[in-house]
């Protein structure tokens, strides 16, 4: 246990194995997490707790806090060694609990370069428990922590709030030494970042300098990566087609032949679309977007993002704070609607969910969407997020209106700059595209394969001709549009891809985008957020989704 | 003079004297180490009444205009 942002996580990491993604922003931590550790003979359960400042609780994280603490048998609590003064309240609180309590002084290196010296023997004596010095995100002090849980000790004394805070004041007189030293840059830098004169420009800048280098690292990777990677790959396509001959079987692996030759975009093949799309198309722009979005949350900017956001995300009925699931949503929708958890109140919830689902679209499908949209040049990419954002603008506006109740007021820390420790950044990047691959090309090549049945039987002809009074008249796609709508409800990148073979004029092509990116989320987010939401208020959502995509793309048939 | 952080100026200091409000959100603020006595200085506030960021011992927090109009500090003016 530990307050926010002192590498709680990092910690858990550290002592577990398990996969944990580790932020520098509150709330990375809403649920617990559980993990084992092997303690020579024995193996004891860790419970990563969420971060809390006191155990009696003043929001819900620390509800869960305070929750986690009565069915845990020893404490580790994670202490940050460059903010002794506020993190020895929980300590002493929770050694007022009767429960045994081992501290991990983390953040030790931070201290250092502060010029804050603990006198570690004067510590451990005045608290009367173990204090290990640990560096949580290099592994520096685990093992000793790790050796010296055995030694946690409880206490009962019990304290009132002004005696805990004179306890301490007499600890810190005696423990602690501070040297001063020059301001560094980060340190000059934190203001600038947050005064909404000079923050806002450079929040502006640090945007269009996040979307270039995706754009950049992704089309870098495609052209000089996997481009030839499939080139290479494809007479062994061919000779294996020959091998099978015509036929069902080369039908589904290889699928159509476009001019007498395999079309990666269109041929709708397992062995062909089923792996390019996912690998060659999305993959590295869902790098490039993890890596860059990584170096933002390591480095702790996005609070102050959070910060200069806050009053227009109040206009639509949430605070700062939901610029996390609209960002986490341009990865991926799923951890976007899972980090709504972060808001205190259902109805920010709501919100956020809805909106991240209806009008941001995900990587995969943004990387699609530039594939195919972009050959026309770049005027129809910017309709395209252009419409996205006013949608986003203005179903927040209208919600915030006809919705019961407001938002309630942001309260956050700001952690102060890091630079990204790259052996974390990494391991999360690696975790985040792992989690792609295994989740993403599993649903792509099931949704190829139903896809070629479903034109097969015929019932993609069907259920074109059912629809198209909508489909048709409405948005002015021609009948066939349907079969990507059917995959949309998969996989929102292989429905783009599947835009290609239809031939569509630039101003359908721009409807079908906008309307795949609105109509409905995709299997994988509808589960999460039919979780996350209940059944009325997802049905209230997608109900928004239905008609809002109806309307836009009518309107864009009619306008564009 | 006592005065609430918003009207504090950018990058102005003051003494902490009181916190008004409910116990809970009394208990918030304290348990995050901003109590009576510390020296608290407004960092900027956003405009449109947007939240209110401050720096206690080398901590910044953005806390909502609302909560900041509960929190009075001490200046020299």
């Amino acid at each position: 246990m530990g307050n926010q942002n002192v590498g709680k996580s990092a910690m858990f990491f550290r002592l577990t194995g398990i996969n944990v993604t580790v932020s520098n922003y509150p709330g990375t931590t809403v649920e617990f997490k559980e993990g084992r550790l092997n303690l020579g003979d024995e193996t004891a359960e860790i419970i990563d707790v969420p971060g809390t400042y006191t155990i009696e609780p003043t929001s819900k994280a620390e509800e869960v806090a305070a929750k986690m603490l009565k069915e845990g048998d020893i404490v580790i609590n994670v202490v940050d060694a460059t903010n002794l003064e506020r993190n020895l309240y929980l300590t002493l609180q929770l050694l007022e609990r009767n429960v045994p309590v081992i501290v991990a002084l983390n953040l030790w290196d931070e201290a250092h370069h502060k010029g804050i010296d603990i006198n570690l023997r004067e510590l451990e004596k005045e608290l009367g428990v173990p204090v290990v010095p640990t560096v949580a995100v290099t592994g520096e002090g685990i093992k000793t922590l790790v050796s010296r849980i055995k030694e946690a000790k409880a206490h009962k004394k019990r304290h009132n709030e002004k005696e805990r805070w004179a306890r301490i004041g007499r600890i810190i007189k005696n423990s602690e030494s501070i040297k001063h030293r020059k301001e560094t840059l980060l340190e000059r830098i934190e203001d600038t970042t947050v005064k909404p004169l000079t923050g806002v420009p450079i929040a502006i800048f640090v945007a269009f300098l996040m979307f270039y280098m995706i754009r950049i690292i992704g089309e870098g990777l495609i052209t000089n990566v996997f481009d030839p990677i499939f080139e290479a790959y494809k007479p062994l396509v061919i000779s294996l087609g020959n091998a099978i001959g015509p036929g069902t079987l080369h039908y589904i692996l290889i699928g159509n032949m476009i001019g007498g030759q395999i079309d990666y975009v269109q041929s709708m093949g397992l062995l062909t679309t089923g792996l390019y799309v996912p690998i060659a198309m999305v993959l590295p722009y869902i790098f490039a977007f993890y890596l860059i979005l990584g170096v933002l949350e390591d480095s702790g900017y996005l609070p102050r993002l959070a910060t200069l956001i806050d009053t227009v995300m109040h206009r639509l009925g949430m605070h700062g704070l939901s610029i996390i699931p609209m960002l986490l949503g341009i990865g991926c929708n799923v951890p976007g609607a899972l980090s709504t958890r972060i808001l205190e109140t259902k109805r920010q919830r709501f919100i956020a969910a809805t909106l991240m689902a209806i009008a941001i679209p995900c990587m995969a499908q943004i990387a699609m969407i530039i594939g195919l949209v972009g050959r026309h040049g770049i005027a129809g990419l910017g309709i395209v997020f252009g419409v996205l954002f006013l949608v986003w603008l203005f179903l927040g506006l209208i919600l915030n209106r006809i919705m019961k109740g407001g938002s309630p007021e942001i309260f956050m820390e700001i952690p102060p700059y890091r630079i990204p420790y790259w052996g974390s950044l990494l391991k999360k990047l690696w975790m985040r595209m792992k989690g792609f691959v295994a989740h993403a090309v599993p649903y792509v090549l099931l949704g190829v394969i139903l896809i070629n049945m479903l034109y097969f039987s015929g019932l993609i002809t069907l259920a074109g001709k059912v629809t198209a009074p909508l489909v048709v008249n409405v948005l002015g796609l021609p009948e066939d549009a349907v079969g990507a709508l059917i995959m949309g409800f998969l996989r929102k990148d292989v429905a783009t891809g599947m835009l290609l073979p239809l031939g569509l004029s630039l101003k359908q092509l721009i409807i079908a985008s906008v309307v795949l990116a609105m109509y409905f989320p995709c299997i994988a987010t509808f589960v999460v957020l039919f979780r996350e939401l209940g059944l009325r208020d997802m049905a209230k959502s997608t109900g928004i989704m239905i008609i809002m995509a109806l309307f836009v793309g009518g309107l864009l048939n009619i306008l564009l | 003079m006592e005065i609430p952080i918003t009207q504090l100026k950018g990058g102005e200091k003051g003494e902490l004297k009181r916190i008004d409000g409910g116990i809970s959100f009394r208990r918030k603020i304290s348990s995050l180490n901003i109590r009576p006595g510390k020296m608290v200085r407004k960092v900027t506030s956003q405009p449109l009444r947007g939240p209110v960021v401050i720096e206690v011992d080398g901590r910044r927090l953005t806390i909502g205009r609302g909560m900041a109009m509960k929190i009075f500090v001490e200046v020299n003016r």
